[in-house]
């Protein structure tokens, strides 16, 4: 697994930066962390169980992106890091 | 139909506030090609999560024949979009690749015929061959024209009446009219000149056009205020249509309202003034004669 990186900091998005670590280990930074960080948190760790990853560093900065937007950012900066693509062509 | 950026999660969320008839996420021009994959995501999990309501569903894929078109067609298909609108379309055989294309995704998820088509035409190669484009599959649901690729092709520029569009316009209308699919007419993007706008959306109304593509919720009440019959015309087209049906119960094709012979066409467009007065919501379905 390369570094890789998905999304903006644009209002309704989330950054999502991926790189090599042990386990699943998520940083976030959100303006609604106390009320919302539990949530973002598990969509991010399920995201990345689907997609079969079991090791990564995840910075994630979060500018009150909607889960699916999550799940979408989380998806991308994974394929990029890791090369495999969830398309078949 | 609002055009909305595929790679810009704060517009797709709240698109459909605004009340366009449709959206159109798009994942070709607006999207820059590093970007391409994400925004596909972005695309699949909004139309998988939000719930747009009545509002129709649209996606622009790219071309096929770059390396993100199959599997855009790919992501809609599963995410169950309404509409995938085909850029750039020339030719039938290219409407028949795309028809392929969906017919493999939807028989792997079990969605045979669900995914409808619509072509974008831009260039004058596509508008020659409207017709054949317009009928080349059972999904095509409509025709829509792309002027800026298209003036360039043409080697001429956009100008405030439309002049250079004029033909395309009218091909482009006679096509869908002949298939008996919509048709849908280009963006204006100038947001600052409502004038022009009103009148080009009043003109692709006189023409024939089903709808016209905006690029910003301020545009919406400009059409719909344009394409909703006015307190007369529905008071006109509701007299039409109820002597028509108290002449048919007498076995009567021929009637006259208001000292005027009625006759086919006049009931076909009065039968259109009241679906547009339902579709734009002044009347309601059960009371619409």
């Amino acid at each position: 697994m390369k570094e890789a990186i998905a999304g903006t900091l644009e209002s309704g998005d989330i950054m999502i930066t991926i790189g090599p670590g042990e386990g699943l280990q998520v940083d976030l930074q959100s303006s609604v962390a106390a009320q919302f960080g539990r949530q973002i948190k598990a969509v991010i760790t399920q995201t990345l169980e689907g997609l079969g990853v079991k090791d990564a560093h995840v910075q994630a900065i979060d500018k009150g992106a909607l889960d699916c937007t999550i799940r979408a950012r989380v998806t991308a900066a994974a394929v990029r890091a890791t090369g495999k693509d969830v398309w078949k062509d | 139909m609002m055009f909305v950026p595929g790679n810009n999660p704060g517009m797709m969320a709240d698109a459909h506030i605004y009340g366009p008839d449709s959206i159109m996420l798009d994942l070709e021009d607006s999207v820059t090609m590093a970007e391409k994959d994400a925004a596909r995501l972005l695309v699949y999990n909004a139309l998988k999560s939000i719930d747009y309501g009545s509002t129709e569903m649209v996606v622009r894929i790219n071309p096929l024949n770059t390396p993100y078109g199959k599997k855009d067609v790919e992501a809609v298909v599963k995410a169950g979009v309404d509409v995938i609108r085909m850029p750039k379309t020339e030719t039938a055989d290219e409407v028949r690749e795309l028809e392929a294309e969906i017919l493999k995704v939807e028989t792997e998820i079990g969605r045979v015929g669900e995914t409808r088509i619509m072509a974008a035409i831009e260039s004058a190669l596509g508008i020659v061959n409207a017709y054949a484009i317009a009928t080349a599959s059972p999904r095509m649901m409509g025709i829509a024209l792309g002027a800026e690729d298209y003036s360039a092709n043409l080697k001429t520029n956009r100008t405030p009446g439309g002049a250079e569009l004029l033909l395309a316009r009218e091909q482009i209308v006679v096509a869908a009219r002949a298939a008996g699919i919509c048709c849908f007419d280009t963006v204006y993007s100038n947001l600052d000149d409502m004038v022009t706008f009103r009148k080009e959306v009043e003109l692709i109304k006189t023409l024939g056009f089903d709808g016209k593509s905006i690029i910003n919720p301020r545009q919406i009440e400009v059409v719909n205020s344009v394409f909703t019959p006015t307190e007369k015309e529905i008071t006109k087209a509701r007299a039409v249509v109820a002597a028509i049906r108290e002449a048919q119960a007498k076995g009567s094709g021929v009637i006259a309202v208001n000292g005027k012979m009625v006759d086919r066409p006049v009931v076909l467009r009065a039968e259109r003034t009241i679906a547009l007065a339902i579709a734009a919501g002044v009347i309601d379905k059960e009371e619409a004669i």
